[in-house]
């Protein structure tokens, strides 16, 4: 029976970014507590340092395939090699981040190889011998589990920030096997990626998050939160309401029609803590509230809610927090 | 150029949504049944499409009988015409089962392209998109926040991590869409009146030339076997600062020694 657990890396410039460290976090576990091997699965080219760097982070094998038509993502290339890959060599589960492109993939993915797929994994355990995983649904209103049917291979498309990620050990390595797979031109070709420049630190896999609502009361007042952000290495996110009045770009909107973001800490800041919002933060470890409305009901979901003006109390924020990195 | 929207009906999540003491699902009185958000956009988005390059536009639907509405809804917005694939068999059915019916039923329609919401609000999985782009061996795009069709091919935008990824995609394909895409209109009374005496065809998993053990629960890869309403988050303190220097300083104290973040 197949007992292997994939990992398929996420990576930029040779180095496994967060989310692959925290699927091999978890992975690890999973693959003992079944008996097998944990593979980290590397497409891309060049490859550089990675297939080593996985080894150091706990892979006991590393798949590589090098190929020029992985140089950047493209849904047919990797659709092609990953499930060549799973159907020459069965593995029980294949773990994807939750990524633009993992979500993308897996599903495709599974109905070639015929595997099931759960997406937003928030939880994976074994119990029974059978493999079970938890999801929001109805924008995080409800949790569902979920029941893997048959023996595998299993794929489990699982979000940022829920897994504690596996630590680096130097000198520790994996057997590294380079697959030769055939790939074929891919039909939708990416002409251009452009980066947005704002973003220092992406929302999803920031640590800390400072968002701004309505309470902001105009764009400019966004370097408020621009300035504490800096300090804290933080992202910057929105609420709706700011996003709608054209302060800032869409791709800031934290929520039900944007993007969910489970950080360790979550500043909110202005914002009254709508239903549609805390549908995209309300998987946030700690929350913060700044509100000069005592009934705003994002007290009642914060772990520490400060009633005042924010206008006053977020700069004396940053100095604040500027003095105690001055401590060390 | 033929568009074919793929189109599910679901509880309107900007109500309270509750779960059955029992754990087996969710408490259907009372919900608001709507057009998913995003196949609005979709919906919105072949229309635009057919003023600019001519053409049809088919919504489809794999659900219960109340799904119907779904459909009436798009055809007041000016669909050309809708097919409801229902079948009894179909319960608990997987996502990829569905992506299956809804190829099977596209195979039957005339389609240069099919669009589809990015995902649907209630179960938020984001499979049905790219499975049926599999099934059909058509090329795909997910999350696509800016469409232009010229010649045959297809540019969209999609963003990513960080950035925004422009791709040229030949048609006929798959794309999911984003609901930045565009500003869905609202359907007129005319419209409406009109969705009302057109004819929606029903098919079942016979005239697709479908088995209830390929695409119904025994064929389902992964099952629902409870549902829990979201962890209660540790009630947490809330205060009102004496002046902003000490509300600063609480919440300065909180990220250092709790969160311990700094």
């Amino acid at each position: 029976m197949a007992k292997d657990v994939w990992v398929v890396a996420d990576h930029a410039a040779g180095s496994p970014r967060r989310i692959t460290l925290e699927l091999l976090g978890k992975g690890r576990e999973l693959a003992d507590a079944q008996g097998g091997r944990l593979v980290a699965v590397a497409l891309g080219h060049p490859l550089d340092g990675l297939p080593r760097a996985l080894g150091e982070y706990g892979a006991d094998m590393v798949l590589s395939v090098e190929h020029p038509h992985l140089s950047s993502y493209s849904t047919e290339a990797y659709t092609q090699v990953l499930s060549e890959l799973v159907q020459r060599r069965a593995p029980w589960l294949v773990m994807v981040p939750s990524t633009a492109w993992g979500r993308d993939c897996a599903p495709r993915l599974a109905a070639r190889v015929g595997a099931g797929v759960v997406t937003d994994v928030e939880a994976l355990w074994v119990q029974d011998g059978r493999l079970w995983a938890r999801r929001p649904m109805y924008t995080r209103k409800v949790m569902g589990t979920v029941e893997y049917v048959g023996d595998g291979p299993h794929l489990a498309v699982v979000l940022p920030k829920v897994f504690a990620p596996a630590e680096r050990r130097e000198g520790r390595s994996a057997d590294v096997e380079a697959v030769a797979v055939q790939v074929p031109e891919p039909r939708a070709r990416l002409v251009e990626t452009r980066s947005l420049q704002r973003e220092r630190v992406s929302l999803t896999e920031a640590e800390v998050v400072v968002s701004g609502g309505r309470g902001l009361r105009g764009p400019e007042n966004f370097a408020l939160l621009d300035a504490l952000a800096a300090e804290l290495g933080a992202a910057v996110g929105s609420s709706r309401p700011p996003v709608d009045s054209g302060w800032v770009p869409h791709d800031y909107e934290i929520g039900q029609t944007g993007k969910t973001v489970s950080p360790t800490v979550y500043i909110a800041v202005g914002i009254s803590g709508a239903p549609q919002h805390l549908a995209g933060m309300s998987g946030s470890k700690y929350i913060v509230a700044i509100n000069k409305d005592p009934n705003a009901p994002i007290f009642q979901v914060a772990s520490l809610g400060v009633v005042g003006d924010l206008f006053q109390i977020v700069p004396k924020l940053t100095e604040e927090v500027r003095r105690l990195k001055a401590q060390g | 150029m033929d568009v074919v929207v793929c189109v599910k009906q679901v509880p309107d999540t900007e109500q309270p949504i509750r779960v059955r003491p029992d754990g087996s699902g969710v408490e259907e009185q009372g919900l608001n049944w709507i057009l998913n958000y995003y196949d609005e956009h979709a919906v919105e988005e072949a229309l635009r499409v057919r003023e600019k390059h001519g053409g049809t536009v088919t919504v489809v639907c794999v659900g219960p009988a109340r799904a119907t509405e779904a459909l009436r809804t798009a055809l007041a917005m000016g669909a050309d015409e809708a097919v409801h694939v229902q079948d009894p068999a179909l319960e608990g059915a997987d996502h990829l089962a569905v992506a299956r019916v809804l190829a099977e039923t596209i195979r039957q329609l005339r389609c240069d392209l099919v669009l589809c919401g990015r995902l649907a609000t209630d179960d938020n999985a984001s499979v049905v998109g790219p499975a049926l782009a599999e099934y059909l061996s058509l090329p795909q795009a997910t999350a696509i926040s800016k469409l232009d069709i010229s010649d045959g091919v297809a540019t969209v935008e999609r963003e990513v991590e960080g950035g925004v990824e422009v791709l040229q995609v030949p048609l006929p394909a798959v794309f999911t869409v984003e609901r930045t895409i565009n500003e869905p209109r609202y359907p007129t009374l005319p419209g409406i009146m009109k969705a009302k005496r057109k004819e929606i065809r029903t098919l079942t998993l016979k005239d697709l030339g479908l088995e209830p053990g390929q695409v119904g629960a025994q064929a389902a890869r992964v099952r629902y076997s409870r549902f829990d309403p979201p962890p209660r988050r540790e009630a947490g303190r809330v205060v009102t600062p004496d002046s902003p220097e000490e509300g600063a300083r609480l919440i300065a104290q909180f990220l250092q020694e709790t969160a311990k973040v700094l």
